[in-house]
């Protein structure tokens, strides 16, 4: 959902820490090429820090030894990379076809009037950012909400409302 | 009508660890496997009339002969789990309640192809799930199944999960490769087909993920155990997953060959209160929809499906009741894949965009009678006429809206929508 067209500068540095280093290294192991860690080192930079900066994307060009564009074009191809800080809580409405058959709208529509944000925005407190995406895998249990990577099924309005109560 | 053959671990609790799923049976084809030479595994899996689970149901032991013979280069396994294509739910059973059959699996197919490196393709969204296969991979590995000497023999086989990041696209076999590489997930153009030049320009074989969780059954049971489900074409058993407006939406095994209105109504509660039955979709967005006299003749095989013109496809059964209004309904999936689409090939990118213009402008009334024939012909203009096949997976079945519900298109150009929205 990011914008996917500019880098934004930290103006800090990026490394990995320790854990994400030591991931790293036991996957680097696991290919015959280090550009396949491209999408793997994204994930731990975004696992780390909640999004990919631009001194991050050099870090990762530079530690596998690829240029800096060809990490840049994996991140803005694949969307589920954010290349600004989203909120502390992400929501991910599914807008596919079972989801949509039961009603998703008025999910987001119900976010849209709680929170006051729309797809692809972030609230101005930073709490949340809200994002349509495509079928979750979950149509069984449609509609369904994905907070920071957690599913959430069978959603209606009365069940959002206790869900973001308990978030704070 | 429910069977358990795949989904036999799947409510029991816990089965998704080693020590529970061994309880139950895990692991106990492997000591009858290294007796066997990889050839005898492969005409096995052939004889059982196993069939790709991702979509296409090409044979699955076939698929494995085409790996050049005496080759000098390495062979990889790639596990297809990026389940994207809309209404498809099913592998995540396999990834969270059992994992340990789809590495059973593994084990069993690398050792017929005589592959050492299997990479999991998992979708991004797949969050938890990818949690729980990896621990599987881990106990695996501490127990001996999988790493230098796997299973105690002399053969390699490493398991590693690669996670996709958001691009359906990259379930096609060939953007699933350029992924793993650190690429864009652009598709191939195909030949050479990857059991020829795949992964690292090596020859590789993409599986779906049910196809190669299939294989501990029938190995252990046989091929003709597996036939014994199904139909003579389609063979054994289908997680299918049931969505849409049905009165029991899930994930249930089914034997092939079963008739879909008799599914619909007795494993999945059948139709809400009140409702008349519209149209099914029967595997997946991507395949023809069905009108309710077609779904009263289909069962579901592949068989039957291509009789119908349409596609058996992943399984994942849409219910369209009255209330659906299907304009609005091929607005929705035309945004997806226009929305997914890789953007190498312009009919695909550029055409597939207009087909969304046009809907649109057909749903805000300023549509005309001509508006509808474009579409037609936009259809005819971008399938098979482009890289992969997602253009077509979506012209397929918009085609089959226009075809059967043209008078909803109709209704929407002269006025007023014929039906109501189930919005
Ligand atoms: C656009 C597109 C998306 C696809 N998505 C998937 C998918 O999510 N999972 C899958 O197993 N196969 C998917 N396929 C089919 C694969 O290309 C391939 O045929 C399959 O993984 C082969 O495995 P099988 O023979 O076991 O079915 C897709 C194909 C296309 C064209
Ligand atoms: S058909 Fe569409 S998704 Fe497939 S390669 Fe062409 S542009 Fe990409
Ligand atoms: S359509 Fe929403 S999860 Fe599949």
């Amino acid at each position: 959902m990011s914008d996917r067209s500019q880098l934004i500068e930290t103006g800090v540095p990026f490394t990995f820490d320790a854990q994400r280093d030591a991931e790293f290294e036991r996957l680097v192991k696991r290919y015959p090429t280090r550009e396949s860690m491209i999408l793997p080192s994204l994930w731990l930079v975004q696992e780390q820090e909640g999004w990919i900066s631009a001194e991050a994307i050099a870090y990762i060009a530079d530690r596998i030894g690829t240029f800096a564009s060809k990490v840049f074009e994996a991140a803005t191809f694949y969307t589920m990379y954010h290349l600004r800080p989203m909120g502390k809580y992400h929501i991910c409405i599914c807008r596919t076809l079972s989801c949509y058959l039961l009603g998703k709208q008025e999910i987001v529509d119900f976010l849209n009037r709680e929170i006051g944000i729309k797809p692809g925005e972030v609230s101005s407190d930073k709490m949340f950012s809200l994002e349509e995406v495509e079928c979750l895998g979950h149509c069984g249990s449609a509609p369904v909400v994905q907070v920071n990577g957690e599913f959430y099924e069978n959603m209606n309005v009365e069940k959002l409302k206790e869900l973001l109560a308990t978030l704070n | 009508m429910e069977v358990k053959i795949l989904s036999a671990k799947f409510d029991i609790e816990g089965a998704h660890n080693l020590e529970v799923a061994k309880q139950h049976g895990a692991y106990a084809t492997l000591d009858k496997l290294f007796t066997m030479d990889p050839a005898e595994v492969t005409t096995i899996v052939k004889d059982s009339g196993l069939r790709g689970r991702g979509g296409a149901g090409f044979p699955a032991g076939l698929k494995w002969t085409f790996l050049p013979k005496d080759g000098d280069k390495p062979v990889y396994l790639c596990v297809n789990s990026d389940e994207s294509e809309p209404a498809t739910f099913k592998d995540r059973y396999i990834l969270v309640r059992d994992p340990h059959m789809l590495i059973e699996g593994i084990i069993i197919c690398s050792y017929a192809i005589n592959s050492h490196d299997t990479y999991i393709y998992i979708r991004g969204e797949y969050t938890s799930q990818v949690k729980v296969l990896q621990a599987a991979i881990d106990e695996a590995y501490a127990a001996g199944y999988l790493g230098e000497k796997a299973c105690g023999q002399d053969f390699r086989i490493d398991v590693t999960v690669h996670r996709g990041a958001g691009a359906y696209v990259c379930g096609e076999e060939t953007a699933l490769l350029e992924s793993i590489e650190g690429k864009k997930g652009q598709p191939r153009s195909k030949p050479p087909f990857p059991a020829v030049e795949g992964l690292y320009g090596c020859p590789t074989i993409i599986n779906n993920v049910q196809t190669i969780a299939s294989l501990p059954f029938i190995l252990a049971n046989g091929a003709d155990a597996y036939k014994a489900y199904g139909t003579e074409k389609s063979t054994g058993t289908h997680l299918f997953g049931i969505s849409g407006l049905v009165q029991k939406p899930g994930m249930y095994e089914l034997p092939l060959g079963l008739p879909l209105l008799e599914v619909l109504d007795k494993v999945a509660g059948g139709l809400r209160e009140g409702r008349t039955l519209k149209g099914v979709i029967p595997g997946g967005s991507s395949t023809p929809v069905l009108t309710p006299e077609e779904a009263q003749t289909v069962t579901l095989d592949y068989e039957s499906m291509a009789e119908h013109q349409t596609m058996f496809g992943s399984g994942g059964i849409v219910v369209l009741d009255d209330t659906v209004d299907i304009v609005k309904l091929v607005e929705n999936l035309i945004y997806f894949y226009h929305h997914e689409s890789c953007g190498q090939c312009t009919p695909c990118r550029e055409g597939l965009g207009w087909m969304l213009k046009i809907v649109k402008k057909i749903i805000r009334g300023e549509g005309s009678t001509e508006d509808i024939d474009l579409l037609v012909e936009l259809c005819d203009n971008i399938e098979m006429k482009t890289v992969c096949v997602l253009s077509a997976a979506c012209t397929m079945p918009v085609r089959s809206y226009l075809n059967k519900f043209r008078h909803e298109f109709e209704a929407y150009v002269k006025g007023g929508a014929s039906t109501q929205s189930a919005m």
